[in-house]
């Protein structure tokens, strides 16, 4: 009897638990995780979790019984305190586990802030099911939200909160919104569409602190100002969970080095999700991805080489983001284009911008366009006629048939 | 429980049963049915749940909407039964549907 062992309890840990046993594996399967749930959905959580439109068993990855049935052993809120590669073992404090193949999957966690009245109550962060709980039995007694970091994150907590009737601040370090991940043109629209629905957004504005009234927080200090709020999110960015992989002298470098089969420097250890630092042959560089796509997409490919498989991971990376009624599908890296196209109306609500580079459609970022986000997964790589693409009257099928 | 046959590409059958109100998509997931990835989880971002349904139990079904639509348009092996496995409601209506899955997810 062999073991595998799966270190992580998030989308990337359980999908590979799944397609272990879908791939024949019958042995041994741990899966280890420090939540207090079974694997479960986490793009939800900033959108219709949080809104209280899907409860907890609509996130859920597949329902508890599935593990149960396929005799894969949850340990949650349990924490993996060391990897002894030498002897194939994980260590949970004085217990230890052997396994024959282990797939660390421990993702990604919130990069807090560390400023005068930080720990003050009423500063919350999101990453977890708790986190939301918490998140949202706050909100229904708060009036006022301030938000700090205007990344993908914040953006739909802030429309989430706007919707719900609070008052909502977002605060941007940065001369816009977004300025890390898009393009100034899709900075200036979801500005202009959060200030449409009377959220306030702060750009060039960073937070100094936080102030408060018997251990509670009251407002954000920025510079001079003060911003009063209930409650505070910030939402600044995540760092890879790789402590556990650096400490057993695995090779990392922004998250666990792995190659294209997701195999660490190890040769028993692979590494999926969030967390890795992996070769993308496609865009012929390395990337660490926030991204449930990669997160799943990497689980099955550890999975089917964990089992002796020879598979590569090689996938255009792609992304969504749900703000008011407004679905954003992204399909690769604006910046990796020179040149953007727009197809349809920004004013609309409904358009695509094309990014192109030597002709060749390198990204998309469609707004309540699913079509123009289908068409740029094919046309990835291929040379379009821009003028053709700007022309919301050019049937995309047409483009498809003549891209080369 | 009502029951659903999946049919994947290359003819092995999977006959399981769903709790009413689940999707068909997570009707498939929870029994470990090959060819669905159902990336977004059901939000209809994604189109990794692309399957086939052919009569009766086509007519039987509500309509796509216009995302579904949209999502299934553009896919390279859109046939006329084409739809989502995320946006369509396991009833007792349906009982015994029979879902054919393709080949490849895009």
């Amino acid at each position: 009897m062999t073991t595998i062992v799966i270190v992580g309890g998030g989308q990337a840990a359980g999908q590979a638990a799944a397609s272990l046993r879908q791939e024949g594996y019958e042995d041994r399967i741990v899966l280890i995780g420090d939540e207090a749930v079974p694997p479960y959905q986490r793009p939800p959580l900033s959108k219709q979790y949080l809104s209280g439109e899907h409860d907890v068993d609509k996130i859920m990855l597949r329902p508890e019984k599935f593990y149960l049935d396929r005799e894969i052993e949850l340990r949650l809120n349990t924490t993996v305190t060391s990897i002894k590669r030498q002897e194939n073992l994980v260590k949970i404090g004085e217990e230890s586990i052997s396994y024959d193949k282990l797939l660390i999957a421990t993702g990604s966690r919130p990069r807090k802030l560390s400023l005068p009245g930080s720990d003050l109550q009423g500063i919350y962060y999101l990453r977890t099911k708790a986190d939301v709980d918490d998140i949202r039995s706050a909100m229904s007694d708060a009036r006022s939200l301030c938000i700090v970091g205007g990344g993908y994150i914040g953006l739909e907590v802030a429309a989430v909160a706007k919707s719900a009737g609070l008052e909502v601040h977002v605060l941007e370090m940065e001369s816009r919104i977004l300025q890390r991940v898009t393009t100034e043109a899709m900075s200036a629209f979801y500005h202009q569409l959060h200030t449409d629905r009377g959220v306030h957004i702060h750009t060039n504005t960073a937070c100094s602190g936080f102030v408060g009234e018997g251990g509670r927080v009251t407002g954000v200090q920025c510079q001079t100002e003060v911003i009063n709020a209930d409650m505070v999110i910030v939402g600044i960015g995540i760092i890879p969970n790789t402590e556990l992989a650096e400490a057993a002298g695995l090779t990392t470098d922004n998250g666990i080095v792995v190659d294209d089969h997701c195999q660490t420097s190890d040769p028993d250890i692979y590494a999926a999700g969030d967390c890795t630092n992996h070769p993308n042959p496609i865009l012929g560089r390395r990337l660490r991805l926030e991204s449930v796509p990669n997160a799943m997409d990497q689980a099955r490919t550890a999975a089917s080489n964990m089992l002796g498989g020879d598979k590569s991971y090689a996938a255009v990376p792609w992304f969504w983001s749900d703000q008011y009624e407004l679905k954003l599908q992204m399909v690769g890296f604006s910046s990796d284009g020179s040149e953007a196209v727009c197809r349809g109306e920004p004013t609309s609500l409904q358009f695509a911008q094309f990014y192109l580079h030597d002709g060749a459609v390198v990204a998309v970022d469609a707004v309540n366009s699913p079509k123009e986000f289908m068409v740029a997964k094919q046309l990835y790589g291929k040379k379009v006629n821009p003028s053709e693409l700007a022309d919301p009257t050019t049937d995309l099928k047409a483009i498809l048939a003549s891209a080369g | 429980m009502p029951t659903v046959k999946f049919i994947e590409h290359n003819g092995t059958e999977h006959v399981v049963e769903g709790n009413e109100g689940d999707s068909l998509m997570i009707v498939a997931t929870s029994n470990l049915v090959p060819g669905i990835d159902a990336d977004c989880g059901g939000e209809c971002s994604c189109a990794t749940c692309h399957v086939t349904i052919d009569d009766p139990w086509q007519s039987k079904l509500a309509p796509a909407s216009a995302t579904e639509e949209s999502m299934l348009d553009l896919n390279p092996d859109r046939e006329t039964t084409s739809r989502l496995a995320c946006q369509i409601p396991l009833t007792s209506d349906i009982d015994g549907i029979v879902v054919n899955l393709p080949e490849f997810q895009y």
